[in-house]
């Protein structure tokens, strides 16, 4: 690991001020990202800014009925606590199908939606990498690209976006709440995260000094119909090929609101809001699971060692929206898909 | 920690304070130092094992404030003020600690490199009370990796420090 200056914030004002006094920094919360990246000397910071003694590690109600959820919250106590696991069973599910206990309970809410992709070259700095190494080139496109991206590409990355966290806050309409030079504001969860396009190197739209504080769960919530399916190589403790989260309204035999998003198949959380149109209005039920499928899928392409991912998420998305429809969601302990 | 070794940290190691397996201990470390070296090279305690050193094997589980978490990727210096129990701290030869007993008991391990990481684990789950079957255990042991394959006795062992503390919390109530 290359040295580093270490400066430790003691509240949100330090923070964002040390932040603007040197943009290149990289905060440190969990570390369970960061640190491995500095390992292989992927990430080499010039400086380190510790926000962990910052207050941000509550979970609150909102005057609108929704939660905020602090920037610090861990993955075990988001995933437990009696709120989500009440109202929003979908992310506590999403959060316990990823990582591991121990992980869990380190890893944060705001480094979840920070972490980098898995790609293999992006972590081999022996390799070029248009995303850590800007204009270098990308060798996954024609190389081992089995874990890699179906939708959303460009012809400079076919990264994917890690979170599982991530896939549930995105059917949820989660905003993430930030701090920066210019105050503070508020992202849409859809626009918080990009697509690669020519510039891979950028994962978010956060700008320089912008420190996140919170996630934000509207109050609406879907209690009844939701499942989140995650598909891998081994059953627990290994990255998404494909994962799915469903979340629906069925009144009188008809959906009357529906979520979809996919993890494991793109640069960010993929939610496709078109495929919920089509779903809403329609009787919950194999053709119509089957059409939404296709129309998330309809831009899908495969690279070769990854073109499975496009039948594997066809078919993963239709069992997800039935376990929803069925209101039998994805066991995470259980690994027997119904 | 020698004054040698005192003497080669850089100018940068800072001071922090942490308790390990109860006893408190005034450190200077450096920032970039994670908790598994300092524990290792600093303190001695070479019973958390580096494994992988990337978060992917669980030989390095140690308890963080009574919350079991992977040494190797946490830097000590962000742990300034945590309470640390290591192998060391859940029992001693003599003085086993339940969960030992029990590894021992079931044969539940082989090369046992992993097993220091195991039992620090196991030990958090049985403490977090929230697996009750086999298929549990095995869900919330999955952060740690047994390349020997000694699953099924780990599983064997937990399963009956579960067994004896759920008699426990029974007889009690």
């Amino acid at each position: 690991m290359k040295r580093f200056d270490y400066v430790r914030a003691n509240d949100v004002g330090e923070a964002v001020a040390a932040l603007a006094a040197s943009p290149a920094a990289r905060i440190i919360a969990g570390g369970t990202n960061l640190v491995d990246l500095m390992k292989y000397d992927v990430e080499t910071p010039e400086r380190v800014i510790d926000i962990n003694r910052l207050p941000l590690n509550t979970i609150e109600a909102t005057e609108s009925g929704g939660l905020k959820i602090g920037a610090l919250v861990s993955n075990a106590d988001l995933a437990y606590d009696s709120r989500i696991a009440e109202r929003y069973p979908l992310l506590s599910s999403a959060l316990l199908a990823g990582a591991s206990p121990q992980l869990r309970n380190l890893a944060t809410t705001g480094g979840n939606l920070l972490q980098r992709t898995r790609c293999y070259y992006f972590y081999d700095t022996g390799t070029p990498c248009n995303k850590r190494e800007p204009g270098s080139g990308c060798p996954a496109i024609e190389g081992v690209n089995r874990i890699h991206a179906i939708l959303g590409t460009s012809d400079q990355c076919i990264a994917t976006h890690p979170s599982d966290m991530c896939v549930a806050m995105a059917a949820l309409d989660a905003k993430v709440h930030v701090i920066g030079p210019g105050g503070e504001r508020t992202i849409a969860f859809e626009d918080f995260h990009r697509l690669p396009g020519d510039m891979p190197e950028k994962d978010t739209n956060l700008q320089p000094g912008d420190l996140i504080t919170a996630v934000e769960l509207p109050a609406e919530d879907f209690t009844a119909h939701h499942s989140y399916l995650k598909l891998r190589d081994r059953q627990s403790y290994a990255f998404a090929l494909v994962s799915v989260a469903a979340a629906l309204k069925i009144e009188d035999g008809r959906i009357t609101q529906a979520r979809l998003a996919l993890g494991g198949v793109a640069h960010k959380p993929w939610r496709d809001t078109e495929a919920e149109a089509m779903l809403k209005n329609s009787t919950p039920g194999v053709a119509s699971f089957s059409a939404a499928a296709a129309k998330v899928l309809e831009t899908a392409r495969g690279y070769g060692e990854n073109s499975f991912k496009i039948d594997l998420a066809r078919r993963a998305i239709v069992r997800t929206l039935k376990q929803a429809a069925d209101g039998t969601p994805q066991s995470q302990t259980d690994k027997r898909i119904r | 920690m020698s004054s040698q070794d005192a003497q080669s940290l850089s100018p940068a190691a800072v001071p922090i304070r942490l308790t390990i397996n109860g006893t408190e201990r005034r450190l200077q470390v450096e920032p970039w130092t994670t908790l598994l070296d300092l524990l290792r090279e600093q303190e001695g305690l070479t019973g958390s094992k580096k494994g992988c050193d990337h978060g992917q094997c669980g030989a390095c589980t140690v308890l963080i404030d009574g919350k079991r978490a992977n040494s190797c990727l946490v830097l000590a210096v962000v742990k300034d003020g945590a309470e640390i129990t290591t192998i060391e701290g859940l029992g001693q030869p003599g003085n086993l600690h339940p969960m030992q007993e029990a590894f021992i008991e079931h044969d539940a391990f082989q090369c046992g490199y992993c097993t220091p990481g195991q039992i620090c684990s196991a030990v958090a789950l049985v403490q977090e009370g929230r697996a009750h079957t086999r298929e549990e255990i095995r869900e919330y042991m999955s952060g740690n990796i047994c390349r020997c394959g000694a699953y099924t006795n780990i599983v064997d062992a937990i399963e009956d420090v579960l067994g004896q503390s759920s008699t426990l919390r029974e007889a009690a109530e």
